[in-house]
């Protein structure tokens, strides 16, 4: 389904004439990005486009500039460089779920939307998170799943054009790790928003994204289309094969275990 | 290597021993450890009341005190006995000396608190949101707070005369120092990661201090209120002490002056009850305000 919605545009082409039209075919548009640390180029001539709707995920070891990019298309991280264009309506959900302790649970859902929003549409987002139980609770209430999955819904109401997750399932359990990822290409095939996803887990980039990146040095070092079937197999000797030279990019020696 | 290590007591012919009948060995079960049962916290607690158990305390002081009292151990014009302060209170609400008293003073306390919570937290939300207003209040402010606020009174005497304003004025002052730094330290010490989530979510920044530094700034406001008041309960007896003629300090001076040390106590019990009257309030405030903290609650 997903390799239908996306026009097949070749990123390479794109790159190098497409600064006339940008804004229309991206849903991202990053060139030229340098963010320094104390005069330590972190993110170093960065050049990254994302088609509206497509699932990226960026992979990268720890420490190689993957969550300062995204913090930088989130608009956290002001002190940049370079071009960055990026949609008026996009939403984060972080690693840790960062629920307002003094909220409920709807009530964060609702935080930072204009006007007076109506619970109901709270209550929606979280139902559609599978959430509907437990839209009165107090969120250090809520078990880690559930935590996370009240992040998601605050992400989702905001009907973001672009969807930046960062490390979402990182502090989950392996049970509800699987569950929460199903929940995601969900959520994302229903609503067709862009997705970063910046994630340390290959299999879990290889099983959701239709491209994967490796960000190393500061820049995107590597990039790779999925183009397997959706729901996606684990168990699909091509995934493993996907999975093995991605993760022989990142440095780690799978040579006997993809064999 | 692991007989050298092992203890000179260890029975070591268990090795060759063991070894030719090893296919016997699992048949053997290992000996079963004791076991001891996990009683359940229902079972363990005590059926007694929690509130009979917290007045357990008091009383048997109480009972302490009459005891010592009645056995002569402790004379009248040392300490009255409890029976003795019980007569005294109760003539003195009769007189309408007593309850005037109290009114007057909680008057002053609740002006201080009033005024001194104004401007401690008027203060602490300058210096707290804004780093030029941290540059300009926080270091007079710190300076001030080392000056000892009873130490003031001559000079607000001089300043304010001998009415109700220099006592005011010294609760006020005992007020808003704890209220504060603490209240600033709470707006400071807001994670944030929470923070940065609220400006991810497009608050503004009035949106931030309103759903995101000042709640998280609460508990901390909170214990500085405690704090405070406890405080402002001190500030009330010194500043009643000089120079009024009204209130329950004055009551105490005048008792003082007829060496009544059955009215003293009955003033200094007045004190501990309106402050316990306090702290009551500042729990129940917390307890209606903090319901999202679960908190360790003691076992």
């Amino acid at each position: 389904m997903a390799t239908d919605v996306h026009r097949p545009v070749n990123p390479q082409a794109t790159e190098a004439s497409g600064a006339e039209e940008p804004r229309l075919t991206q849903a991202v548009r990053v060139q030229g990005l340098t963010r320094s640390f104390d005069g330590r180029a972190v993110i170093d001539d960065l050049q990254l486009d994302v088609r509206p709707g497509e699932f990226v995920a960026l992979l990268g070891r720890s420490g190689c500039g993957k969550s300062t990019l995204l913090r930088i298309l989130a608009g956290l991280d002001r002190d940049i460089e370079g071009t960055v264009l990026v949609p008026r309506r996009k939403a984060v959900a972080f690693q840790a779920p960062r629920l307002m302790p003094w909220k409920k649970v709807w009530r964060n859902v609702l935080l930072g939307l204009p006007g007076k929003p109506d619970r109901a549409i709270a209550d929606r987002a979280l139902e559609e998170v599978g959430l509907s139980h437990r839209t009165d609770a107090w969120p250090k209430t809520l078990s880690g799943g559930e935590a996370q999955r009240a992040s998601l819904a605050r992400a989702l109401v905001r009907e973001p054009d672009l969807l930046l997750l960062d490390e979402p399932f990182g502090a989950l359990d392996a049970l509800t790790r699987i569950k929460a990822q199903h929940l995601v290409g969900e959520l994302w095939q229903r609503r067709g928003c862009a997705v970063l996803l910046v994630t340390h887990d290959v299999e879990e980039a290889v099983l959701l994204a239709d491209r994967v990146l490796v960000m190393d040095e500061g820049v995107i070092a590597h990039e790779q289309e999925i183009d397997l079937a959706r729901p996606r197999d684990i168990t699909d000797p091509r995934f493993a094969e996907i999975r093995g030279q991605l993760l022989e990019r990142l440095g780690v020696d799978t040579a006997a275990e993809a064999a | 290597m692991s007989i050298s290590h092992a203890p000179p007591g260890s029975p070591a012919p268990d090795i060759p021993e063991t070894s030719p009948q090893g296919a016997v060995e699992p048949t053997s079960p290992a000996p079963a450890p004791d076991l001891e049962p996990i009683v359940p916290t229902s079972s363990r607690r005590t059926r007694v009341p929690r509130w009979l158990r917290r007045t357990t305390g008091p009383v048997l002081l109480l009972a302490l005190w009459q005891l010592l009292s009645g056995t002569g151990v402790l004379t009248a014009d040392v300490l009255a006995s409890p029976g003795r302060i019980a007569q005294v209170a109760g003539d003195l609400v009769a007189d309408g000396s007593l309850t005037s008293a109290m009114t007057t003073s909680l008057q002053r306390v609740a002006g201080g608190l009033l005024l001194g919570t104004l401007i401690g937290t008027g203060l602490a939300l300058v210096s707290g949101l804004f780093r030029v207003g941290e540059d300009v209040v926080d270091a007079p402010v710190q300076m001030l707070r080392t000056v000892p606020f009873v130490g003031l009174i001559p000079l607000f005497i001089i300043w304010f005369g001998i009415g109700e304003a220099p006592k005011i004025a010294i609760i006020t002052l005992g007020v808003t120092f704890p209220l504060y730094l603490n209240v600033y330290a709470g707006i400071r010490g807001v994670d944030a990661q929470l923070i940065e989530a609220g400006e991810s979510l497009g608050l503004s920044r009035w949106g931030l201090v309103r759903h995101v530094i000042l709640p998280g700034a609460l508990p901390g406001a909170l214990t500085g209120l405690r704090y405070s008041l406890g405080i402002a309960w001190l500030a009330l007896v010194f500043a009643e002490q000089v120079n009024a003629d009204s209130g329950i300090g004055f009551l105490m001076v005048q008792a003082r002056d007829f060496l009544r040390t059955d009215v003293i106590v009955v003033c200094l019990i007045v004190y501990a009850f309106l402050g316990l009257l306090a702290d009551f309030v500042v729990r129940s405030l917390e307890r209606l305000l903090l319901q999202w903290r679960p908190t360790f609650t003691g076992r």
